[in-house]
């Protein structure tokens, strides 16, 4: 008997996102399980019931899709009137926050469900990335952020040289440049805007750079990294400095976007009513952190407002501002999860709390809580390594360089030496031909192209038959008076000489032409 | 025929042997370069048939001798016999096989200085005094000691090449030891054939050298892996040469000498460009075992190796990924040639470039189990030359490209190479396919190559494996690019 997989309808005021899409529920289906869609669900986000029906999906009404779900998708976290509606052994998986919504917590522990909460899936493990709602949100927050700031902004976001005068390009900042911040950045960027940004954690400045935006620094020396990809609180010192630097921002740029979060903490204050007051008049301020307070002092959360003249958006909803393209991603993300918990592809969920992945999302295990998850032994950091790296390669002494360096000149010296003291005037001829006939042979083959390596092999092959002259001048003798010499042998062993040269010559002609006869433009 | 025009002749072959080297430093110039050295090769052969030579004759005066016509005959034979397997051989070969076909022509190479050094030493009409014979029979020694080695190594390379033997480095224990034995008892000899006074002492010296020769080729390269065939092809490639040197030291023939040294440095060369693109010294080639004792050492400080997971993709996908990207830069290795893929690969080229895409090829220096390897595949499956490009060229281009594909190579795209220092392959320069937007790594299975590392790059982010057989997976991409 398969599992079925519900949908309902998002109830939360505004929430146009539905936890699947008709593409994917095609791939559940196909996974083993059944689908039942709430009616209606998909509406806000252009998913219609028939599209549903047409991938395979049941469209139901109403409490039928808590009824008869084994597993329910859900987007936001459910409310308590919709915790009723769970029965007993029921699978969740959705946005819980397990940190900020204790009575939930424990009104879902008393269903006797499994709860399985997107926002803990462990972000460091990298099979787990595949699985990340809060990054695919987050990038699509950060797009729809820069929309909403072009939106409400009056002038272009590129600079440009027009008939009808010079446009200077917009100057936008992203506080915090976190997947959010990043997204943002790109966007911005792609728009045509100067922009620059900046994060407590100086690792991401590379990141930063990649996008295409400056990275403006804090003149104060603190490592910012809160551990889990997160920022800490900092000093007071450094937030002194922090605050001078955006206040300077503050007063050159036309946009900010702010993405500032603390774990567990109200969002930190960067943007105060001061440096509002001292924006250019027309400046937006898109506040992303407005859920957790705001990064500006005079963010009205859900709201977005005029203050100053200037626009300080502190919508919370900017995801659901992109519903078809937050749902599919959302849905992708669910898909891989259930692929994970469904390895089988049987139609049945193994929630194996072996697994690091697993146990990092599971939250409640039938009804008994399970969270937070033990910390994962994540493999160390690559840092040691690099302080290894030095005493695997050893530095050469000046002396060790000195001798092999002047080995072969040393060598070369008493080998020349040793022929010039030794050797018959002939063989000196013979020498000098082969010294200098090695020396063309260097010039020469440095010249030919890596391409025709091979080619050059088969050539010289082919040439280094002219060995069959030495077996040529054997077969027939060269007798001076009054010596013998067995003839009827060393022809034979000739011949035998000739036809072996003879296959290379011919052979190593013929392929190397067959070959360069290959090469075309 | 007068002497003096014999020798002249022998300068119009030197001269013409040295352009068909020039001629190949580009694929316009390398086809008339080929006809240089045809023609060259006839003029010598020629010239040494019906010219005369100077003999030296014992007494210190020199004279001027015909070649006695009725040898006519026999070379003719001889080379009609040798001349027509050649050809056969070079009709019917397959591109993928041709690295087997050098190899084996090396030996005959080798084997063909050892029948020459024989004969030279059973002709009693040589005869010489004081150091003049020290290095006559000196040259007679050594031609025959290349030349062995040459040969069983060249044979043990066919095989390995083929895969009629193992591909496995093979080691005996105290390899070096019996190495270091068999070069010494071989010096040893060497002086007692020199200083030999008895016919049978000469003999009995000759052939000890000789059979220690060839147990010495054949060791040497059972001991070599797979992945190090390059240099040990253009290494053979040398010997032959220096065979052909020694064998004109031996006859006092500076043609021989000439042709000898430029194919010997063109293998020397070949040798170094090899070793310098997999970051080895040339004797810890030489020395062998690579890919079997160096993958403890890894290991030691605490890194468990690459974590993470693969992450699969089917060809339908990979069509989707390349029609959606502007620049795809493919990566061949011995893989393509194994699954006879080129054709296929040249197809899917020329869908992409139809349809606009910047489609270009990178080539490592070692990818394949020759110099130059690939590009004869490619250029087989008539792929243009100008988008056929060595790895310096477009090393720098990756960051800029949106798909970079892999094709049944391995050690030459290892980002280890750069990462890990403690890596048995670290500081060796690889194609930095990890840097494009998205790569994709075709591969039978997750077995490692032949340098036996595992490679970080599989478990990258942004790359994608196509597990399967490479002609079979990219007929399928060619189906779903075609749609």
């Amino acid at each position: 008997m398969p599992q079925t997989i519900g949908i309902p309808k998002e109830t939360y005021a505004g929430e146009k996102r539905v936890a699947t899409a008709p593409d994917i529920v095609e791939k559940l289906i196909k996974l083993g399980f059944s689908v039942t869609v709430e009616s209606g669900a998909g509406e806000g986000a252009s998913f219609f019931d028939e599209a549903f029906t047409n991938a395979g999906a049941k469209v139901v009404s109403g409490t039928d899709v808590w009824a008869s779900s084994d597993i329910i998708f859900k987007v936001r976290a459910p409310d308590l009137s919709e915790v009723a509606k769970l029965k007993e052994g029921t699978t969740l998986i959705s946005f819980i926050w397990p940190a900020q919504n204790p009575d939930l917590m424990t009104a879902l522990a008393a269903r006797k469900i499994t709860v399985l909460a997107m926002d803990a899936v462990p972000r460091l493990l990298s099979r787990a990335q595949k699985m990340d709602a809060l990054t695919s949100t987050a990038s699509i927050s950060g797009y729809r952020a820069v929309i909403e700031a072009a939106n409400a902004f009056g002038r272009y976001f590129n600079g440009q040289i027009t008939a009808a005068g010079k446009v200077l390009p917009a100057k936008v900042f992203v506080a915090g440049a976190g997947v959010a911040g990043l997204a943002a950045i790109g966007t911005s960027v792609a728009l045509g805007a100067i922009v620059r940004a900046n994060d407590t954690r100086a690792e991401v400045a590379d990141q930063v750079k990649s996008m295409g935006a400056e990275f403006v620094k804090v003149e104060y020396e603190e490592e910012g990294s809160g551990g889990g990809g997160y920022a800490k609180v900092m000093s007071e010192g450094f937030q002194q400095a922090q605050r001078e630097m955006y206040a300077k921002q503050a007063k050159d740029v036309d946009i900010i976007i702010t993405t500032a979060l603390i774990p567990g903490k109200p969002a930190p204050k960067l943007i105060t009513a001061a440096m509002v007051a001292s924006m250019k008049p027309g400046s937006v301020i898109v506040d992303m952190a407005g859920e957790q307070g705001g990064n500006c002092e005079l963010t009205e959360p859900g709201k977005a407002v005029v203050k100053h003249g200037v626009t300080i958006i502190g919508y919370t909803d900017l995801p659901s501002r992109l519903a078809k393209q937050s749902s599919t991603m959302y849905a992708t993300n669910l898909l891989r999860l259930t692929e994970e918990l469904c390895k089988t592809k049987d139609g049945q969920i193994f929630v194996n709390m072996d697994d690091d992945a697993i146990r990092g999302f599971t939250v409640i295990k039938d009804g008994a809580v399970t969270w937070p998850a033990p910390p994962l032994k994540l493999p160390a950091p690559p840092a040691p390594k690099a302080v290894a790296a030095p005493v695997v390669v050893k530095e050469k002494s000046a002396f060790s360089k000195l001798v092999s360096a002047l080995t072969m000149p040393i060598f070369a010296a008493a080998l020349f030496a040793l022929i010039g003291l030794y050797a018959p005037p002939a063989f000196i001829g013979h020498f000098t031909v082969f010294v200098l006939a090695v020396f063309v042979g260097y010039m020469v083959v440095w010249n030919v192209t890596p391409a025709l390596h091979t080619p050059l092999m088969s050539v010289t092959n082919a040439i280094s038959s002219i060995i069959t002259i030495g077996a040529l001048i054997q077969i027939a003798p060269q007798v001076a008076p009054g010596t013998a010499r067995p003839d009827e042998l060393i022809r034979w062993i000739a011949i035998v000489g000739i036809a072996l040269t003879s296959i290379n010559m011919f052979g190593g002609f013929a392929v190397t032409r067959r070959m360069l006869m290959m090469f075309r433009k | 025929m007068s002497g003096t025009l014999t020798t002249v002749s022998y300068i119009g072959a030197i001269i013409l042997f040295v352009l068909s080297l020039g001629g190949l430093s580009n694929p316009e110039s390398s086809r008339k370069g080929n006809w240089f050295g045809i023609i060259g090769m006839t003029i010598a052969v020629l010239a040494t048939i019906f010219g005369s030579r100077l003999v030296e004759i014992p007494g210190g005066h020199e004279e001027w001798k015909l070649v006695m016509p009725d040898g006519l005959i026999f070379i003719i034979a001889a080379m009609a016999v040798g001349g027509t397997i050649g050809i056969i051989a070079a009709r019917v070969i397959k591109m993928t096989q041709m690295p087997e076909l050098v190899a084996i022509m090396h030996s005959l190479v080798g084997l063909a200085a050892c029948t020459i050094g024989y004969a030279s030493f059973i002709d009693t009409s040589i005869q010489f005094t004081g150091a003049e014979h020290a290095i006559h029979v000196m040259e007679i020694y050594i031609g025959i000691l290349i030349g062995a080695v040459t040969f069983s190594g060249s044979v043990i390379a066919f095989g390995k090449l083929s895969g009629k033997i193992t591909g496995k480095p093979v080691l005996i224990p105290g390899r070096h030891v019996f190495n270091l034995a068999i070069l010494l008892t071989v010096i040893y000899f060497g002086y007692v054939f020199v200083t030999a006074t008895d016919p049978n002492q000469s003999w009995l010296a000759l052939i000890v050298m000789t059979v220690l020769s060839l147990i010495f080729g054949i060791h040497m390269v059972m001991a070599i892996g797979g992945a190090d065939m390059p240099v040990v092809v253009s290494m053979l490639n040398s010997y032959s040469g220096w065979a052909a040197a020694a064998t004109g030291f031996m006859l006092s023939n500076d043609l021989l000498i000439v042709v000898g040294a430029l194919v010997g440095s063109s293998g020397a060369i070949l040798s170094y460009i090899m070793c310098k693109a997999m970051n080895r010294h040339f004797l810890s080639v030489i020395a062998g075992g690579f890919g079997t004792g160096g993958g403890t050492v890894v290991k030691k400080d605490g890194d468990a190796g690459p974590v993470g997971e693969v992450t699969p993709i089917s060809a339908l996908d990979t069509a989707e990924l390349l029609k959606e990207s502007k620049s795809i830069i493919i990566v061949p290795g011995y893989g393509m040639a194994v699954a006879q893929a080129q054709h296929t690969v040249y197809e899917i080229t020329k869908v992409l470039r139809e349809m606009g895409k910047t489609v270009r090829f990178g080539i490592h220096p070692v990818a394949g189990r020759m110099p130059g390897h690939m590009n004869v595949l490619l250029a087989e499956a008539k792929v243009p030359y100008d988008i056929v490009m060595e790895m310096d060229e477009l090393n720098e281009d990756f960051p800029e490209t949106d798909v970079s594909m892999v094709i049944g190579a391995n050690d030459i795209v290892n980002p280890a190479a750069q990462e890990d220092p403690s890596s048995p392959i670290a500081g060796m320069p690889v194609l930095e396919v990890w840097k494009a937007k998205t790569s994709i790594v075709m591969k039978r299975s997750m077995a490692s190559g032949y340098a036996g590392v595992d490679n970080p790059l599989f478990y990258k982010e942004n790359n994608r494996m196509l597990f399967g057989d490479a002609k079979k997976m990219l007929d399928e991409v060619l189906t779903a690019l075609k749609a």
